[in-house]
């Protein structure tokens, strides 16, 4: 058992809703209780779908239970199959239903529809939502073209050359619920466009059964989001051959390689090089000199596997910040966000528990945060500024402009949705030294204006206990009107390395010296 | 009775289930802690339903079962335990802490009254637990309250002491100005069940009059009833009508005159009237379709209709107990047709069919029935909402009449090109 307070992704069946919802013809009948509907408003609400995610809820009750409750499934489905003519359909149990062992697959696939069936078996008690978005993307795929697969050559990424047509490519694993699908798909369809390289089908979002039918007319799969995607590809090269890219094209040399990528399989020379570097304002921007006070700022990370991973990438090379913190919720991802934590030299933080996410972003004391809208609550709890890489999804993750992460235009929105709260930052710094100025009004503040004056509270009140602390320091008058003077950004940095090194020198009380002598220490 | 139409309806729901009412419940009694016992799934639903990520920790979470737990009982006794040691040490303020069942823990049996009785001895003077489902196998969204207010109910000492028990939970603002109105009126001794404190248990007894606040609490009134208590039979304080009628139930069974109330009241009536006129103006005539989730429809239909003057087209709730709607179902219009339980596919076709002005749904619906150009309104938002009492009538009607003002002020044209 496990105490939850809050979780970063429901449970697997709401993954497999993302599928089905995502796509057309489909319906995915749920053996599931009253209140597991829940899981509509999540299309509805958050993503502002104007149609009902293509779900039958069995909705069984307990008087059902000590009954036939097969009988149940079998009148839900042929209810449904009915009314909504589905071209495949999903059957499978919420974590209830899994329980009390009905099968409603195998009750299913007895009725003898004439359509493709898809038994979906998603482990309630121990996978989560993006594991059961997954494993439906990939059941559904292998359904629908697992007659294909020993009358189809190895399919080579060579082929377009002998069919004499542009190549084509597929775009695997843009779902609803996902961060910036919707905008994403459509940048990187322009990108290989402008390569002179054609879309087949992009699936799962806005894709039909007879679309899943036609991957293969493609030569190569684009695998988005690996979350989501990775177990289709990976299928799909064992059984007919098809080369995926593993390139997640968000930030500006992650593009570049992911065109490079293509290109490379597809055999396709890259004629336009020299202006890929000058597709994004981001290079630019990050190297002009407004853009020197960025450098070195602290920046912790946490999000999905995709999404921390890249972000890691363009904040330590693309814009010059110092990676102090990087983890993930996803499970399924540890292994990838592992070794780049290990190349930035930070221990990545496993964990879907957001307390310890929080306790973690405290101790690495950021000057900015890239979270999920979690981690943008705690940082601003902490007073830091923070923007939102990642999901689970927030109605303000669906801006109603156009505002992908990958590609060009992601690079662009990137560097303006990280950058502008830091000004709101360095604006707070200019109010913290101008606010002894006899014009300075208290209550002309930003957005994060009591927040930080909270966070000031809060080192002062950790002073206070600090002078009882085990190491018996005591800051000195002379020591605490010193550290006041340091900007509010780093000094709680300067407060522990003061500490560490009067602890060090066996310094009993900190004073104004102190602190300089530290600070030539470390420097 | 009028001669209302009754017609049940079994399919598949698009409802809450009773774990939902744990997001106004852990609001009402802040030194409490809702500890779900479920799955991920429930964990989710009342985070999504709550949106719980502005608090730093909120007063309720899940212990999620895992594999390990289906296994044997034993161990999620054992482990059920070990999370509540944990809870217990990590929150020292909490007071009262429910384990609440889920549908996973009903299925699996789980004997939640044998562990909170073995918990309750361990912590004895420092925590008290008590148990109630909020499965969706067996209750629906408001049907949670009543299972929370049922499980306490064995807590609440024995008085005979005369006292109005108001029970349901209410909006701090609005138990203020009834207790106000009943002090004015004459009655004293008022208390509120749920209490601000779950530690502050009203007691009561024989002399006991309850008077509900709200329609969904079938189980809580049974048990105070073999408590001794009296029940006041009123329609409920939704409206000008409603409170009046439920403030002279009130005064009825305290002996006091009817016309005492009325001197109090009439101000507030005119006042309230006032206040709702121009409400009325934009509901009156339009068509209204509500579907079942809080068990308060009827009550609102009846205002919405008498007061408003709106046209019934269904009324949906997803239980009815006619005994304690009796009152309400009396101020009904002859032939209002009233529908218990739901085939939401069935239903929707009944909204498509008859054309209404505005829908009163869930919120997995509102967004897709906008989208086929019919107004809706948040069922949520009820029990979200301060809507009760006099002084509340014209805020209750501005929930409805604001979507039907919102679509006449964006398909007018007000501004001339100049």
């Amino acid at each position: 058992m496990e105490l939850t307070l809050w979780t970063y992704e429901g449970p697997p069946h709401v993954g497999a809703m993302r599928i089905a919802t995502s796509m057309k013809d489909i319906h995915y009948v749920l053996h599931a209780p009253q209140g597991d509907t829940y899981a509509d408003l999540l299309f509805t609400m958050i993503e502002r779908r104007g149609q009902r995610p293509p779900v039958t809820y069995t909705t069984f009750q307990a008087r059902d239970l000590g009954g036939d409750t097969a009988e149940l499934v079998k009148r839900n489905i042929k209810e449904a199959v009915e009314r909504f003519k589905p071209k495949t359909l999903l059957v499978g149990e919420s974590c209830t239903a899994e329980l009390i062992q009905d099968q409603p697959g195998a009750l299913a696939k007895g009725m003898g529809f004439d359509m493709p069936i898809v038994n979906l078996e998603l482990p309630a008690y121990s996978k989560k939502e993006n594991w059961g978005a997954s494993e439906t993307f990939y059941q559904l795929t292998r359904t629908l073209l697992k007659d294909k697969v020993s009358s189809s050559d190895k399919i080579s990424p060579l082929r377009w050359k002998k069919l004499g047509r542009r190549p084509k490519v597929n775009i695997l694993g843009p779902s609803l619920l996902g961060f910036r699908c919707r905008d994403d798909v459509i940048e990187i369809q322009r990108i290989l466009s402008e390569q002179g390289i054609d879309t087949n089908v992009v699936a799962p979002l806005g894709a039909s059964p007879d679309d899943l039918e036609r991957l293969t007319d493609a030569e190569i799969n684009i695998c988005l989001y690996q979350e989501i995607a990775e177990a289709t590809c990976e299928w799909l090269k064992r059984n007919f051959g098809m080369e995926y890219t593993n390139t997640i094209p968000i930030g500006i040399k992650n593009t570049i390689e992911f065109i490079n990528e293509v290109h490379n399989k597809l055999d396709l020379p890259l004629t336009n090089k020299e202006e890929l570097e000058h597709k994004s304002k981001l290079p630019w921007y990050s190297k002009s000199v407004d853009s020197n006070y960025l450098t070195g700022k602290r920046v912790f990370i946490f999000g999905d596997g995709t999404h921390a991973i890249a972000a890691a990438k363009i904040a330590k090379e693309e814009l010059g910040f110092e990676v102090v913190g990087l983890g993930t919720y996803s499970r399924e991802m540890a292994r990838k966000v592992r070794a780049t934590a290990k190349d930035l030299n930070v221990e990545a933080l496993i964990t879907n528990n957001y307390l310890e996410v929080e306790d973690a972003m405290k101790k690495a004391s950021p000057e900015l945060v890239l979270g999920t809208q979690m981690e943008r609550h705690s940082a601003k709890r902490l007073g830091i500024p923070c923007s939102v890489i990642s999901t689970p999804m927030h109605v303000q993750d669906v801006p109603a402009r156009y505002s992908p992460q990958m590609g060009w235009e992601g690079a662009n929105v990137i560097f303006d949705d990280w950058v502008h709260p830091l000004m709101m930052g360095l604006e707070e710094h200019l109010i913290d030294m101008f606010k002894h100025d006899f014009e300075f009004v208290d209550g002309h503040q930003s957005h994060l204006g009591h927040t930080a004056t909270k966070a000031k509270d809060f080192i002062s009140s950790d002073d206070k206990k600090e002078k009882n602390s085990k190491e018996g320091i005591i800051w000195t008058e002379s020591g605490r009107a010193e550290l006041t003077k340091v900007p509010f950004f780093v000094r709680s940095k300067v407060k522990t390395n003061t500490e560490k090194y009067a602890i060090l020198r066996g310094i009993p009380e900190i004073s104004d010296e102190t602190l300089y002598d530290a600070k030539a220490y470390f420097s | 009775m009028s001669k209302v139409e009754f017609n049940k309806e079994t399919g598949p729901r698009e409802v809450f289930c009773g774990l939902t009412s744990i997001v106004w419940l852990h609001r009402r009694m802040p030194d409490a802690f809702f500890l779900v016992v479920g799955s991920r799934t429930c964990a989710h639903l009342i985070q999504s339903a709550a949106g719980v990520m502005i608090f730093a920790e909120p007063r309720f979470g899940t212990a999620i079962l895992e594999e390990k737990d289906l296994a044997g009982l034993a161990d999620a006794h054992e482990e059920l335990d070990r999370v509540v040691n944990d809870l217990i040490a990590r929150r020292p303020e909490i007071k009262t802490l429910f384990l609440v069942g889920s549908c996973p823990s009903e299925v699996i049996k789980l004997d939640l009254a044998t562990v909170a009785e073995k918990l309750n001895k361990r912590f004895l003077g420092q925590v008290r637990f008590v148990n109630y489902s909020g499965s969706g196998i067996e209750t629906t969204f408001t049907q949670g309250e009543d299972g929370a207010l049922k499980a306490l109910i064995p807590l609440m000492e024995s008085s005979n002491e005369e006292k109005l028990l108001l029970v349901g939970t209410l909006a701090n603002n609005v138990e203020d100005r009834f207790k106000k109105i009943f002090r004015n009126i004459g009655i004293s001794n008022i208390e509120s069940f749920p209490p601000r404190q779950s530690t502050e248990l009203p007691k009561i007894g024989k002399n006991t009059k309850v008077l509900l606040t709200q329609p969904y609490l079938s189980d809580t009134v049974r048990d105070l009833k073999h408590r001794g208590c009296k029940i006041i039979s009123a329609p409920f304080p939704l409206g000008i009508e409603g409170s009046t009628e439920w403030l002279l139930a009130a005064a009825k069974a305290f002996k006091i005159s009817e016309l005492k109330v009325l001197e109090i009241i009439s101000p507030l009536i005119n006042r309230a009237k006032l206040a709702l006129e121009s409400h009325k103006e934009i509901l009156k005539g339009k068509r209204l379709f509500l579907l079942p989730e809080s068990q308060l429809e009827i009550s609102l239909a009846r205002f919405l209709h008498n007061e408003c003057e709106m046209d019934l087209i269904e009324i949906g709730t997803p239980y009815l107990n006619k005994d304690l709607m009796k009152e309400e179902i009396n101020l009904l219009p002859d032939n209002t047709k009233i529908v218990e339980g739901q085939h939401v596919e069935k239903q929707l076709d009944r909204v498509r069919e008859s054309n209404p002005d505005l829908v009163v749904c869930g919120m997995g619906l509102a967004n897709p029935l906008e989208a086929e150009g019919i107004s809706t309104k948040w069922s949520i938002e009820m029990v979200f909402s301060p809507i009760h009492g006099i002084d509340q009538a014209a805020d209750l009607a501005g929930l409805f009449s604001k979507p039907l003002r919102r679509n006449q002020i964006l398909t007018t044209k007000t501004l001339v090109k100049h």
